[in-house]
């Protein structure tokens, strides 16, 4: 009987590792950002280029900063959540246009609304590089003392904002 | 006559199909050789299984350029490393380093191979318990061998 047991008992075991192994996602990085302050930086504004956008300015709020793009696929899926988030003004949404063209970001908030307060430019990805941002879209909570407190990679869903974002945006509203 | 062709042309695919890195701007080779060495030891994100150096995603070549103008600025590779980790966690490095939840990682091995060979040890211990050597006498030793050389 023992000959049978110790095999069968690593087999579950290896089977179980498998099994949640499974349902991990190996591109989702934790980021090391949370609890961290937001980066600092200053880029002009999508709208009005002469006009400058810092996180700094957000001090005492809490927000979101969404990073977004016209050539990024997914972002078209969550772009309808966020455009109706953003109507029942429960948190200010800020965008930061990753790497596009003005044009063509200007033509896509056209097309599908713009749920942003305002975007911030930047064309070339530094800002990307410093939010440790490599799969776009990607979504940061920020509390009113300008620190990450949570990262979305990839598109917001109705799940992740039901059972995550906005119970986390109401708790961080008290604090 | 087609078919001959399509196959001389295929046979010659090859000669066009050059794998090359990644390529960027060289301004100053040996600042850039500098940075394709760091760049080897970095994980590109999108693409998890190639290194920085290699890979041709866009952010590969952004976190490069990042790099590159930050070697340029005279920081050191620990320093640059350092950010970079800051940025995107320890996944960025292609050496987990050594910390208390990669201990299972470095040293899971080596302990899976302790327990085999423990419990090898303990598997011939025991069989030399259960099935004790005989001693033949000589004539049976005879006999064995001519039975065990009888083909030939």
């Amino acid at each position: 009987m023992n000959r049978f047991i110790w095999p069968l008992v690593i087999f579950l075991v290896l089977a179980g590792f498998l099994f949640v192994g499974l349902g991990l996602n190996p591109r989702e990085v934790p980021s090391p950002l949370i609890d961290k302050p937001a980066p600092a930086f200053a880029l002009p504004q999508l709208h009005e280029p002469k006009k400058v956008f810092s996180p700094q300015d957000m001090k005492g709020k809490v927000w979101l900063l969404n990073v977004w793009a016209s050539w990024c696929v997914s972002c078209r899926e969550e772009h309808p959540l966020l455009v109706s988030l953003a109507e029942q003004k429960i948190v200010p949404i800020y965008g930061l246009n990753y790497k596009d063209k003005r044009e063509d970001a200007l033509m896509w908030l056209v097309r599908g609304g713009d749920p942003y307060v305002l975007s911030a430019a930047d064309v070339e990805g530094r800002i990307g590089i410093d939010y440790g941002v490599y799969g776009v879209p990607e979504s940061y909570v920020i509390d009113k003392q300008g620190v990450i407190r949570y990262k979305q990679i990839g598109p917001v869903t109705s799940q992740s904002l039901r059972e995550t974002i906005l119970p986390l945006i109401a708790q961080l509203e008290k604090e | 006559m087609m078919k001959w062709m399509a196959i001389l042309m295929l046979g010659l695919l090859p000669l066009f199909a050059h794998a090359g890195e990644a390529k960027d701007m060289a301004a100053d080779p040996v600042l850039e050789k500098r940075m394709i060495g760091l760049a080897e030891k970095l994980r590109c994100l999108v693409c998890q299984n190639e290194s920085l150096a290699s890979s041709h995603a866009e952010l590969a070549e952004d976190l490069r350029r990042e790099v590159r103008e930050q070697m340029a600025q005279g920081k050191d590779d620990q320093q640059i490393i350092d950010y970079l980790v800051s940025r995107y966690g320890d996944f960025v490095l292609y050496d987990p380093p050594m910390k208390s939840y990669t201990v299972l990682l470095w040293f899971g091995p080596f302990a899976l191979l302790l327990i085999g060979v423990g419990v090898l040890m303990f598997q011939l211990r025991k069989r030399k318990q259960t099935v004790p050597e005989v001693h033949l006498s000589e004539e049976a030793q005879k006999r064995a061998a001519a039975l065990l050389n009888e083909d030939k």
